[in-house]
């Protein structure tokens, strides 16, 4: 155990997620030993995103503004939705730049263990969107996991007598990859999905 | 396919041992509590990734340290497979295959193939459902190395669905309705994941059949007495006839699971658990007309036990290649017939890896290359 101080820096780190013991006391010594300015810094950054960043009203993908950089962006393609669990899923569908429509962020995937259910996740929102603005494809983009599959077919049901064209990810082989170290579960779903060329 | 190296790491009682094994008879002669056992349990682990003795890892990393390794050379149609297993009591296993690091320890299933004959199989026959779950999935594993992760789905689609109705059970009736739509997704992929599961039981089911009642024959010297192997559903009692019995096609099944949840929704609601499904199945083994547990002798259930292992000997070797045979502790519970009969067997393998306390309890047949286990220390005998 350190001073006071030290201990509250070291347990308060240990609390953030895949940051374990050893990790957060050789952080708590980065910062003791840093330039005060650089911690300032990062004092400021870790109020800032507390005070400045909401939720978006439109998508709840996080945001400054009420609504996020996406939803204002008037060249996205409003007819087309994807739908992710997490703001990051944003970001990692964001990077591939193949992606010109708009998102819906869930919150999270159905997990009974958790105690989630479908009215914990933001789907009355997503009904509302798909209710009055003109869009014909929802593309479900939620994890390959049980849960995350449980999700998608929740919403495919929810969102098919609407009339809204439905798709779901496809699963299949990493490119660059090779076959033979595809695991058996990935190279089934790879046959099951695959196109005409 | 045979082993050819066994070196063990702070595994159970061993700090450090190396042994040199070949094909043929090994035996393991020691008095108990030398670490016989230990052994054959490290090589069963990297067959199946667990232990036919305890159901947690713990207890196989030696008291007092943090981790136990397991490296195994494995000789398979000219071939040598190195695997290398690191056990981590309370964190994820790793492992290696050839000295490069695989990305799931799950990988290492396929490459070693065993059938254990351990004290234990008696309950086989006198024991619950689960243990025959637990040999019927062994042996499905073994074969098609895929559907652990079909097992593991399971469980977590089970422990998600029993959530969920324990919830229901928690909710106001008017909420219930509601729950309804989610619980139907949970009953779809317990209807794929289940079917996938209960089809490959059946279709091995089938395989062990005719092996089972040739080995129950030969093993109890008695022709009279056929054994027989049925798989009992837990969909029989929401939907009697209507149960794809002896079925292995994976959309009869999908269709009876939903059929049968959709029936037993009230029952489930109130009792907060999945009443139907592979989880609940059980294998009936019945000699002649009577079914074995609770009407078989003591001598006839040794038979039955025998028998469905040898079958299952009789199974993987049909897929090209001898299993490992591991007898461990087991002549000590046979009458001297049932022994000379056992060994006859043996002696057909390409390797069988025994453990006995005394010489005496080994059939002369089974002669071979002997090791003396005493207090951790491994040493050829001649």
């Amino acid at each position: 155990m350190y001073e006071g101080v030290v201990q509250d820096l070291i347990d308060e780190l240990g609390r953030l997620p895949g940051v374990g013991p050893k990790s957060a006391q050789r952080i708590a010594f980065h910062i003791l030993a840093a330039d005060p300015t650089d911690v300032l810094r990062l004092a400021d950054a870790l109020r800032e995103v507390k005070e400045k960043v909401r939720f978006c009203s439109i998508c709840g993908n996080v945001a400054e503004e009420p609504e996020c950089r996406i939803c204002r962006d008037p060249r996205r393609d409003h007819s087309v939705l994807c739908v992710v669990e997490e703001p990051k899923d944003v970001v990692a569908i964001e990077k591939t730049r193949e992606f010109k429509g708009r998102y819906h962020v869930l919150g999270g995937a159905i997990s009974p263990i958790e105690g989630i259910g479908p009215d914990d996740l933001r789907i009355r929102e997503l009904m509302v969107r798909l209710a009055d603005s003109g869009i014909v494809e929802v593309i479900l983009a939620t994890d390959p996991n049980l849960e995350g599959e449980a999700t998608a077919t929740y919403l495919a049901r929810l969102i098919a007598p609407i009339g809204i064209a439905v798709s779901r990810l496809a699963s299949g082989l990493p490119v660059g990859g090779d076959l033979e170290y595809a695991d058996e579960v990935t190279l089934g779903r790879a046959f099951e999905g695959r196109r005409r060329v | 396919m045979w082993v050819s190296q066994l070196a063990l790491t702070d595994f159970r009682s061993y700090p450090d041992v190396f042994v040199d094994l070949g094909p043929g008879v090994t035996t393991f002669v020691g008095r108990n509590g030398q670490g016989k056992t230990n052994l054959v349990e490290a090589i069963g682990y990297v067959a199946t990734l667990g232990s036919h003795r305890v159901a947690t890892d713990a207890p196989l990393v030696r008291f007092g340290t943090e981790q136990a390794f397991i490296r195994c050379t494995v000789e398979s149609h000219d071939r040598q497979t190195l695997v290398e297993i690191a056990i981590l009591a309370g964190r994820a296993n790793q492992a290696r295959i050839n000295r490069s690091v695989a990305a799931r320890v799950r990988d290492v299933l396929g490459i070693l193939r065993i059938v254990v004959f351990a004290p234990e199989d008696l309950s086989l026959v006198k024991g619950d459902p689960a243990d025959r779950r637990a040999f019927l999935d062994g042996l499905l594993v073994q074969r098609v190395p895929r559907l652990a992760g079909t097992r593991a789905d399971l469980e977590r689609i089970l422990r998600q669905r029993n959530a969920l109705l324990k919830s229901a059970r928690a909710a106001r009736r008017s909420d219930v309705e509601h729950l309804d739509s989610t619980l139907q997704i949970w009953n779809e992929q317990l209807a794929t994941a289940g079917a996938e599961l209960i089809a490959a039981r059946q279709s091995l089911l089938s395989d062990l059949q005719g092996p089972a009642v040739a080995n129950y024959a030969y093993v109890a010297q008695d022709e009279q007495a056929v054994l027989a192997l049925t798989y009992q559903s837990s969909l029989t009692g929401a939907l009697g006839e209507q149960v794809p019995v002896g079925s292995s096609s994976r959309d009869d099944w999908r269709q009876a699971l939903l059929d049968a949840m959709a029936h037993v929704r009230r029952d489930e609601l109130d009792r907060g658990v999945t009443l139907v499904g592979p989880h609940r199945d059980d294998v009936l083994l019945e000699l002649g007309p009577v079914p074995a547990k609770g009407y078989a002798s003591h001598g006839e259930s040794w038979s039955i036990a025998l028998a469905l292992r040898l079958a299952s000997f009789d199974v993987l070797r049909a897929d090209g290649e001898d299993p490992v045979l591991i007898l461990d502790d087991v002549f000590a519970e046979l009458d001297s017939a049932r022994r000379q009969r056992l060994a006859q067997r043996l002696q057909e393998a390409t390797q069988v890896l025994i453990t006995a306390a005394v010489d005496a309890d080994i059939p002369d047949e089974l002669l071979g290359s002997r090791f003396r286990v005493d207090a951790g220390k491994v040493s050829h005998d001649r």
